[in-house]
């Protein structure tokens, strides 16, 4: 209690230079806390992604496509349940800020997606228009859409005017899953682009393989891709995770960047918060040396300091964490569609707990050291 | 010319008593110190021979640099001669370790300072019970204690008081309430009132003679102050680190 008593005045001796590196800190953590979360939100695709889904795709690049006809021959490959197709869409809605992932899927899709939830009738009225579409929960609630709207899209890799009729909306089953996307009939597609396009007609970006078992995800992939080998269209199917870090992958520098200036920050602060408490301690030598003159030994001196370090860092490091959360809100408002999801996760909350205990750490070790060296008799003569 | 260097035994009583004297509480012999500045070394203390009754009220007068507040700090522990003897209550102080010395310092020695060095951030009654943390007492005890004694120095209506919030006299007070709070045997005091007026020095001295005649407590203190050594039963002058002449009562 003493300890205690000792540590909180002495912290709120110079209210000012407190104050602002408890504010400094408070900053710091909180930077910290949202760069993690920029880098988490990369990476939610492929942490998402479920173990029993493969993705197969042409081997030379996702921009070409796959004969449709690949379909039941993927079918037929061992371990394999169920195959759906996907196209990226690519359309704008309204005006190009305004983005969010369409895909034009087969009807089957949501089976290989447990997690999105879309309740019986709307199945079957998205089943049968054949210019249905369904909405994920997190984009109807961004731009208000409705069952029965209809959802015009500028078409930017398929030209031209495209209208669809939601149909349905669809929820994830927990607020991790990203909804904040549209599907509508791959069929809807193809028939358009057999009017419009012929060429590029029957042409799927990517199938989704659903296996059996997980741990024939290796042996599934090589089957499929063996059975097109040497074919004018070869496929490289991978786990739906590998798929989405791939993704990743093609960003991985900014992501270090973003990881890297996250730890400078903290750096930064530990620098700050350092000089605070060398300050701290040097104005106060000559009352440490009173303190031993009374019989208090070095390590209460130590412990002293190390307390008030690590109190400081603990209010900063607080206010920091309390903040971050709701500062995410707002980071993913103002980022609009770029980060769907956005949410701070327990590793970074422990992670901003660990930094700022570190930095209470070692920003208290050489002040503590020396306080705790220094001689009674040139400590009663220190300069307050 | 450098004043003769004197081997001194103190017997420093004014009143000689009248029973067999007991063994001196300091007992200082052939002591020596000095320190080191860059790659010179600078004698502070040399040759120093000196015992202390239990009871004595002594003042070191010297000039700046003389080693007064030196053999002060080694008579208190919180510094180590380079050589001789140094036994207080019996036991030879320059054996103990760091650890040991603040133990000892804590049970037997009672401090005051010239800039009083209380704690800013502690009140009156918290700077008093800063060394009673170290003892065992309860809460209550303490509290016990620590009232008594600021009643004694005149500030019980000060317990709550921060050391800002008291004039200088007052904060030697509280200096001197912590200083006897443990009930020690010694108390060595730097220059007590040497950041005081004329009149709250008086006050300080007169307290520490009460200290002295009424509790019994063994006093050194320095002091460059010929009238503040007055208020002593005892004067030794020091030159140069040596003590010069003999001890003289402080009437004389």
């Amino acid at each position: 209690m003493f300890l205690l008593t000792l540590v909180c005045r002495n912290a709120f001796r110079h209210r000012l230079r407190t104050l602002l590196t408890v504010s400094g800190l408070a900053i710091a953590v909180l930077a910290y806390g949202l760069l993690q979360t920029v880098v988490d939100a990369w990476y939610a695709g492929a942490a998402a992604a479920s173990s029993t889904r493969l993705v197969t795709r042409s081997s030379i690049s996702l921009t070409f496509f796959l004969p449709v006809s690949y379909e039941n021959r993927i079918r037929s490959v061992e371990g394999v349940k169920h195959v759906a197709r996907s196209n990226w869409f690519g359309g704008i809605y309204q005006e190009p800020k305004n983005f969010f992932p369409q895909f034009a899927v087969s009807d089957n899709y949501l089976n290989l997606y447990p997690e999105f939830i879309l309740p019986e009738d709307q199945r079957i009225a998205y089943v049968r228009d054949r210019k249905g579409c369904l909405v994920g929960r997190q984009l109807a609630d961004q731009f208000g859409f409705k069952v029965g709207d209809v959802l015009p899209l500028r078409g930017a890799v398929y030209p031209g005017r495209w209208e669809f009729v939601i149909r349905g909306i669809f929820d994830g089953s927990d607020s991790t899953k990203f909804t904040k996307q549209m599907l509508f009939h791959w069929d809807y597609l193809n028939e358009t682009l057999r009017r419009t396009t012929p060429r590029r007609a029957d042409g799927v970006g990517i199938f989704v393989v659903g296996i059996d078992n997980p741990d024939n995800a290796a042996a599934a992939s090589v089957n499929i891709d063996q059975v097109f080998r040497n074919s004018l269209a070869e496929t490289l199917t991978e786990t739906e995770q590998a798929f989405q870090l791939g993704f990743v992958a093609m960003s991985d520098q900014i992501i270090a960047a973003i990881q890297i200036v996250s730890y400078v920050v903290i750096l930064i602060i530990m620098a700050v918060m350092a000089n605070t408490m060398a300050m701290s301690a040097r104005e106060r030598t000559a009352e440490y040396a009173t303190l031993k003159t009374l019989g208090f030994g070095p390590a209460f001196i130590a412990l002293l300091i190390f307390a008030e370090s690590m109190f400081i860092c603990a209010l900063g490091g607080g206010v920091g964490m309390l903040l971050t959360s709701p500062a995410a809100a707002g980071f993913k408002q103002a980022a609009g569609g770029i980060f769907p999801i956005f949410a701070v996760s327990r590793e970074t909350i422990t992670m901003q707990l660990a930094c700022a205990a570190a930095v209470g750490i070692a920003a208290a070790v050489v002040p503590a050291i020396r306080a705790a060296r220094v001689r009674i008799v040139d400590g009663l003569r220190a300069i307050t | 010319m450098s004043a003769p260097r004197v081997e001194t035994r103190v017997e420093p009583r004014v009143e000689p008593r009248a029973e067999p004297r007991a063994e001196p509480l300091v007992e200082i012999h052939n002591l020596a110190k000095s320190y080191v500045r860059g790659e010179q070394i600078v004698p502070v203390l040399s040759d120093i021979t000196l015992d202390i009754q239990e009871g004595d009220f002594t003042a070191l007068m010297g000039p700046s640099g003389s080693g007064k507040t030196t053999l002060l700090n080694l008579v208190a522990g919180i510094d180590k001669p380079d050589c001789g003897t140094l036994r207080v209550g019996g036991l030879d102080i320059t054996t103990l370790t760091e650890s040991q010395l603040a133990d000892w310092r804590a049970s037997n020695v009672g401090f005051i300072f010239q800039f009083y060095n209380l704690m800013p951030v502690l009140t009156a009654y918290e700077n008093v019970e800063l060394p009673l943390m170290l003892t065992g007492l309860g809460r209550s005890e303490r509290r016990e204690r620590v009232e008594m004694t600021l009643s004694v120095v005149g500030l019980a209506d000060r317990m709550k008081h921060y050391p800002n919030e008291l004039s200088g006299g007052q904060q030697q007070r509280v200096a001197i309430a912590r200083a006897v709070i443990t009930d020690p045997r010694l108390i060595v005091a730097d220059e007590p009132t040497g950041d005081l007026d004329r009149s709250s020095a008086a006050d300080i001295l007169a307290m520490m003679q009460r200290l002295n005649t009424e509790l019994g407590k063994t006093i050194i203190m320095v002091t460059h102050d010929g009238q503040s050594a007055r208020a002593a039963k005892a004067i030794i002058h020091l030159e140069k680190g040596e003590i010069i002449g003999n001890v003289e009562p402080a009437s004389a």
